[in-house]
């Protein structure tokens, strides 16, 4: 787990430079701080082929790193390549792989719960012994899709875990301008789901309350909600100053509360690991980023024709408008 | 051969498609043991059961939703919409979502949405729409409109089994009201192809649903009072539409009148008149005329629906207008 943490967030700062750099094209959305929960929760569930599923939201790309997402994937994805998995048509972290069980996110918040509840149900009328699992966001709870496919899926029944990420902004929002309550699941248990609120920067804690929730999931009990209470240390994009966040929240944040220094702390305290070998992965995570940056930042960007093809299964392609061949 | 009607048909073809694959089901608003609203599910759930048949929430969004997520895992969902009226809180979920997951990401989401459309059955705004216009401008979605029983089922067939999300638009007014004799052996529509409803050589009437049984009707009043010849094409898919058959009537009688029941502006009319003006220019003989609903939302009232909406005297005017142009 502790590989993937760190794998997170030197990507992301690797992501930083090259941004600076005018590589990265668009915007560059980070997930400091929050690296704990994305990756804890993903760690819980069984991975493989054809195994556990998972729909990340744009802060969770450690949760896709777990699942198998490979770091030169998002470098890609990232700098628009050709080779990208998406060939350049989608950005950052708007990927999937069906395959490893992760599917991309599209940009309306809230629509990836009724499409996770809809696999959710495949597994269920195939009998087979999978869990779905879905992030969303604070402002993200406030759509009628969440609420809708929420629903759904506690009807249903369907093995499904979802994680509401309490991370105090969206975009410049606050919790007090989203929503009336005081907690995230105090919301969702009126939908008949059971709901807890744990401390999201506190890896381990997240990692066995995800895995209850899946195991209870897989075993036929429902859905579960996992509300996980952690802080959005960058702004919403590297655009945003967050001149509206107060005082000193944010260093407050990362000097006590920070997911990957405490759980450093616990692994070392409790003996299960000393600080060369973490040191080690550091240097291996670093190594692995250098070669992947250095493999894919100068390959080309898309051919512009590969714009066209498809749209649909049939037909393959769209025609160039006429003038195209004047 | 038994005579079936257009709802008859379209249960046929969904039964036959379950029956066939057991990867197909169905989900939607009161279609398990009420049998839908118009009872075109009646008997799946005593046949298929509850897990094949799910009766879901009034939760448009989460059913479209739901159906692309088990699409993705390899099922066939069928949606329905009580009303198509109903879609348009789908509407995010199926232009954002379904239309573009194969191009964004390679995923593969075959699955149909259908619901009941259109009026002249006294619905009202919230239950006579007919919602073409706003999914045919996003690519990514097919668009299926059957006219007649025959296709009814052989376009719900071929829906189902496409590889690509398919809106299944069906009119409820033809629902009971046309019969035909179906062939018992398999029934399948190609989705794209027209269908040249009625031959002719003096004018071309190209239309879709309920309005192709209008042009039927004006066609025949014409030849009888005018002795006009004329031509009716049913296009059967809206997406992908099939422009050579289109121009096929063009160049054959250089005049065509474009009906359909939806409203005017922003119709799927316009967007023909601009590819017969692209493709068929020099073929016309007069202007590209329209026969639709008039810009409002539909009116309950008989006497308000019946002045709104398109009628056979409406498409036999304008049809002899343009005969003279």
């Amino acid at each position: 787990m502790y590989r993937y943490l760190r794998l997170t967030r030197t990507l992301e700062e690797r992501l930083v430079a090259l941004y600076r750099q005018s590589k990265v094209i668009g915007g560059l959305f980070r997930s400091l701080g929050q690296e704990g929960e994305s990756v804890a929760s993903a760690y819980a569930l069984q991975r493989g082929r054809n195994r556990d599923f998972l729909s990340p939201l744009i802060r969770n790309l450690g949760s896709m790193l777990v699942m198998g997402a490979q770091p030169i994937e998002i470098l890609r994805q990232y700098m628009a390549k050709a080779a990208s998995p998406t060939g350049g048509r989608e950005l950052n972290v708007h990927f999937g792989d069906l395959e490893l069980g992760f599917l991309g996110q599209i940009s309306h918040l809230g629509d990836m719960i009724p499409v996770l509840a809809g696999i959710a149900l495949s597994f269920k009328m195939r009998r087979e012994p999978r869990v779905a699992l879905v992030y969303i966001g604070d402002g993200g709870m406030s759509t009628g899709t969440f609420h809708e496919g929420l629903n759904f899926a506690a009807v249903q029944r369907v093995p499904l875990v979802v994680i509401g990420e309490y991370n105090y902004w969206a975009y410049s929002t606050p919790p007090d301008r989203q929503f009336a309550t005081s907690r995230l699941a105090d919301r969702v248990r009126g939908y008949g789901i059971p709901a807890v609120t744990v401390d999201g920067n506190d890896v381990l804690v997240v990692y066995e309350a995800t895995k209850r929730a899946v195991e209870g999931a897989r075993g036929g009990d429902g859905v579960h909600f996992i509300e996980v209470e952690t802080y959005r240390r960058k702004g919403h994009a590297e655009h945003d100053d967050q001149h509206y966040v107060p005082g000193d929240e944010i260093e407050r944040w990362a000097r006590e509360r920070d997911p990957i220094d405490r759980y450093v702390a616990q692994l070392v305290e409790r003996g299960w690991a000393e600080a060369p070998e973490l040191e080690a992965i550091d240097a291996a995570v670093k190594a692995e980023i250098d070669l992947a940056v250095d493999t894919c930042l100068d390959e080309p960007l898309p051919d512009p024709a590969s714009a066209l093809p498809g749209v649909y299964a049939t037909p393959a392609t769209t025609d160039p408008h006429w003038y195209r061949s004047l | 051969m038994p005579q079936v009607t257009y709802l008859e048909a379209l249960r046929a073809g969904l039964w036959e498609e379950m029956e066939r694959d057991e990867r197909v089901f169905i989900l939607g608003e009161d279609i398990g043991r009420y049998g839908g609203a118009f009872k075109v599910t009646e008997g799946f759930f005593e046949r298929f059961g509850a897990s094949r048949v799910i009766d879901t929430p009034i939760a448009e969004a989460a059913i479209v939703g739901a159906a692309a997520g088990a699409a993705h895992m390899g099922l066939r969902p069928v949606a329905e919409m009580q009303f198509i009226d109903f879609i348009s809180c789908a509407y995010d979920m199926l232009t954002n979502y379904v239309a573009t997951a194969r191009y964004r990401a390679g995923l593969a989401t075959p699955m149909v949405v259908r619901g009941p459309c259109g009026g002249y059955v006294r619905g009202g705004p919230f239950h006579s729409q007919n919602v073409e216009a706003a999914f045919f401008h996003t690519p990514g979605l097919k668009i299926v409109y059957p006219a007649t029983a025959r296709d009814a089922k052989g376009l719900i067939k071929s829906a189902i089994r496409d590889e690509d999300p398919v809106l299944y638009l069906e009119h409820k007014w033809l629902y009971r009201r046309i019969k035909e004799d179906l062939p018992e052996t398999e029934l399948l529509t190609p989705i794209g192809e027209a269908r040249l409803a009625r031959e002719g050589r003096d004018l071309s009437i190209v239309t879709y649903g309920a309005t192709v049984w209008k042009a039927l009707d004006a066609a025949e009043q014409l030849r009888k009072e005018d002795n006009l010849s004329v031509e009716v094409l049913d296009l059967r898919t809206l997406v992908p539409m099939d422009d050579a058959a289109i121009m096929r009537t063009v160049r054959k009688t250089n005049k065509v009148l474009i009906v359909h029941e939806d409203t005017r502006t922003g119709g799927l009319a316009g967007e023909i008149a601009a590819r017969i003006n692209e493709q068929a220019f020099e073929w016309l003989d007069g202007p590209i005329m329209r026969v639709t609903a008039h810009d409002v939302p539909l009116p309950y009232a008989p006497t308000l629906e019946d002045f709104v909406l398109p009628q056979t005297e409406d498409v036999v005017k304008a049809a002899r207008w343009l005969a003279k142009y």
